[in-house]
């Protein structure tokens, strides 16, 4: 049964990456060819929604949230400055922490007295990375995120994990908290605890800048943290994280939303598409072959990282374009 | 019978689940709503549809400049709750669910303070206090940022 199961998914696969090698090329050929006012306006949201789709295929099947993919990608294939990506890439990341989160807690797989001295750093942190990140030339932007992205792969390919961590003494910070709990795990009932805490929320100053600054959502930080620093068991580890989202980004989406930094275009159709892109994939899940898909994500994360640290150093190297001529052609047209 | 206890959420923790649960459909089913009447030309919007693909590839700043001077004529570019004034627009009226999307979380924390006093946690009350007053700093508008 498991065989056949595992080779309907691998049938699945090559459906999935041909959309993703035919849309991610056009997308790109068109960003660099098609000037944005010689297409029409709906084909962009379109091939977002197509696009989105599959990302959230993607995304469940590989493990990792919306927000990674969404900001290296459709800030680097799309023709929509980095400014709304990120904006947008929060909301994608927010709402499907919102839509998780609620089961996450009722079936005690999300820690709430793990998430609130977490949330209260990170939260903190994402309005000041936030703000940052948009006082920030996109270019140096772009840089960053590249770097960033990069390093995001290197987390994935090198980090491992554990599903019952070994913590042989809670510290005193989390025992005055109160941070413990019992874990009903598929194979025997887990008392966990955690350690080293003040060391963690220190590690959640860097996550909450990043998370702001880029709008990345910061699963791939949280969880390595929350499991193998602070030693929760995985599944912890991932519902807190994916719940933790859920307040992280709320703070640095309002400091987007209030500066402007949000176009509904991008947003609706965004949310749309990874929301529905994740309950196919969610089904897929069932039959798919996971490794093999968390492989695919590496690669395209590596290869959007790379394009968005090549843009950036692009951007650094060519000449200013004035403010004003922006504007000019903006109103062109009128 | 310890354990027993223990393996179910806490009080607290269901009820931010109940909030948030509300809170987040609502927020999603307005939008959906709202993007329809948008994207489908029910309602006017603001910047017209076929005219938008000129915006999207600029600095939100440029945006914001250009936006204003060629439609809306307002004193200010507009940032924070501005878009409240433009509620009956049909891009600007996707605001209404993205901020319930995005303040529910607020609601959630207030309906949690209560529980945490009465069980007479005071360290995660205030944690949620400050978390409040964090979140509502950020929804207020007051932190500005630019290039």
């Amino acid at each position: 049964m498991k065989e056949s199961g595992t080779s309907k998914g691998w049938g699945a696969m090559p459906v999935l990456l041909a959309a993703l090698l035919l849309v991610l090329p056009a997308a790109a050929f068109g960003a660099e060819a098609v000037p944005a006012d010689a297409t029409e306006w709906w084909v962009w949201p379109l091939l977002l929604l197509v696009v989105t789709f599959v990302m959230g295929i993607v995304a469940v099947l590989g493990g990792v949230g919306g927000g990674v993919l969404y900001v290296p990608i459709i800030g680097g294939f799309f023709p929509f400055h980095i400014d709304f990506v990120r904006g947008a890439g929060l909301l994608v990341a927010l709402s499907g922490a919102l839509a998780a989160g609620p089961g996450l807690l009722k079936a005690n797989l999300a820690s709430l007295r793990l998430a609130i001295p977490v949330a209260l750093v990170a939260s903190s942190c994402a309005i000041i990375g936030a703000m940052f990140g948009l006082a920030l030339p996109a270019h140096i932007v772009k840089l960053l995120l590249g770097v960033t992205i990069l390093g995001i792969v290197v987390i994935m390919f090198t980090a491992k994990k554990s599903d019952y961590p070994d913590v042989p003494k809670a510290d005193a910070l989390s025992s005055a908290l109160g941070i413990y709990g019992i874990y009903q795990g598929p194979d025997k009932t887990f008392d966990w605890k955690i350690h080293r805490t003040i060391p963690g929320l220190l590690t959640f100053i860097i996550i909450g800048v990043m998370a702001g600054m880029f709008g990345l959502g910061a699963g791939w930080a949280n969880v390595p943290v929350l499991n193998l620093m602070m030693g929760a068991p995985l599944k912890i580890s991932v519902a807190t994280s994916k719940f933790l989202l859920g307040i992280t980004d709320t703070s640095a989406a309002w400091v987007y939303l209030n500066n402007g930094a949000v176009i509904p275009m991008l947003v609706a159709p965004s949310l749309i598409g990874i929301m529905l892109g994740s309950f196919v994939g969610v089904r897929i899940l069932k039959v798919a072959k996971p490794s093999f898909i968390r492989w695919v994500v590496i690669g395209i994360l590596a290869f959007a990282g790379s394009k968005s640290l090549y843009d950036g150093i692009k951007a650094m190297n060519a000449p200013a374009k004035p403010a004003a001529q922006h504007t000019q052609e903006a109103s062109h047209g009128k | 019978m310890e354990n027993k206890k223990e393996l179910a959420a806490s009080e607290e923790q269901m009820l931010y689940a109940k909030w948030l649960e509300k809170g987040m459909l609502i927020g999603l089913a307005l939008l959906v709503i709202s993007f329809g009447l948008y994207v489908f030309g029910i309602i006017e919007p603001v910047i017209p549809l076929d005219e938008l693909s000129k915006y999207w590839g600029l600095s939100v700043k440029e945006y914001l400049v250009a936006v204003n001077s060629n439609f809306l004529h307002m004193d200010h570019a507009p940032t924070g709750w501005a878009w409240m004034k433009l509620i009956g627009k049909g891009d600007y009226m996707n605001f209404l669910p993205i901020a319930i999307l995005s303040g529910i979380t607020i609601l959630c924390y207030g309906a949690i303070v209560p529980v945490f006093k009465k069980k007479g946690e005071n360290a995660y009350m205030i944690m949620s206090i400050v978390e409040i007053v964090i979140l509502t700093l950020a929804a207020s508008g007051f932190l500005a940022a630019g290039h």
